[in-house]
């Protein structure tokens, strides 16, 4: 088991956290949370190969990580206030009751 | 190398299963930063040192502060605390799931061959992040960029409250009535509120 395949089983772990919180939790915000943790382990594993790699050359992993970074940031600025309106009309942000898209 | 490794990935995934299994919110934000402070150490190792900064910077600082003010202005109480059957059956499930998917996942990765590591570490300097980006990426350098904007707008208008403006609230709930329809939140808005109401 070389140090490449050790990263993958780490990213692996931590994105099967991310999925288990995502699934488990019926709170808007743990959920959220869950898919963050989700796309850092995708994040983790573009640094693991462009480390590791056979065939890594210039800084391609560290690009595409600091695109992904800033994709999940501006998704987690949206969920956010997606979070706070559907709070605003039902007082409560559990998943199981936000089953109507009009407001 | 590999101890250290162990060190980082024990850390992170002890500080994310924590703050998954935790019943107060603020106790899962603050374990997510330790969380993603473990993630940066991990860049830090690997050699990456601009992201782990930009992870520190926009994890740690920036997403960790949204996080911790929707759990502050979402609370009705802090923990959680409905319990019931049906959600002890879906933590049942996706523990289920999740193990699969590790065990899937683990095993494609231990069965496959990567070929050989590089014999000197690629390097990232600034500089060089600078040139790509500037250079040949500097299309999805703007496309970024006008992802951000939009999002930000987007996020400003979903989370702008319409609620200290009457008279759009006032328009918005005549233009329900004119369709013959009027919900307890027009009926609301229209109605002088009194009381609880007012107070919220």
């Amino acid at each position: 088991m070389n140090t490449l395949q050790l990263c993958l089983v780490f990213s692996s772990v931590l994105f099967a956290i991310g999925l288990m919180a995502a699934l488990a939790r019926s709170n808007a915000i743990l959920v959220l949370l869950g898919i963050e943790l989700m796309l850092n382990a995708a994040n983790l594993n573009f640094v693991a190969f462009w480390r590791f790699g056979p065939a890594s050359d210039g800084a391609t992993g560290v690009i595409f990580v600091l695109f992904a970074i800033a994709v999940a940031a501006a998704e987690a600025a949206i969920g956010l206030a997606l979070v706070i309106a559907i709070y605003r009309h039902q007082k409560n942000i559990r998943l199981q009751e936000a089953t109507r898209l009009k407001g | 190398m590999t101890l250290v490794l162990a060190i980082i990935a024990a850390f992170t995934l002890a500080s994310a299963a924590c703050a998954f299994s935790r019943r107060n919110l603020i106790h899962s934000a603050l374990l997510l930063i330790l969380t993603w402070a473990g993630v940066a150490g991990f860049y830090l190792w690997a050699g990456a040192e601009f992201v782990a900064f930009a992870q520190v910077l926009i994890y740690g600082g920036a997403v960790s502060m949204i996080v911790l003010f929707a759990v502050l202005l979402t609370r009705r109480s802090i923990v959680d605390p409905i319990v019931t059957p049906a959600s002890r059956s879906r933590v049942a499930a996706a523990m289920g799931v999740g193990t699969a998917v590790v065990a899937v996942l683990v095993a494609a990765v231990l069965n496959t061959s990567f070929g050989p590591e590089p014999v000197h570490a690629p390097t990232a300097e600034v500089r060089q992040i600078g040139f790509q980006l500037m250079g040949p990426q500097a299309g999805s350098l703007l496309v970024i960029g006008v992802i951000l904007t939009i999002a930000l707008i987007g996020a400003t208008i979903l989370a702008a409250s319409d609620r200290e403006n009457p008279r759009a609230v006032g328009a918005s709930a005549r233009s329900r009535m004119g369709k013959g329809e009027l919900s307890t939140a027009g009926r609301r808005a229209v109605l002088p509120v009194h009381g609880k109401d007012a107070a919220s």
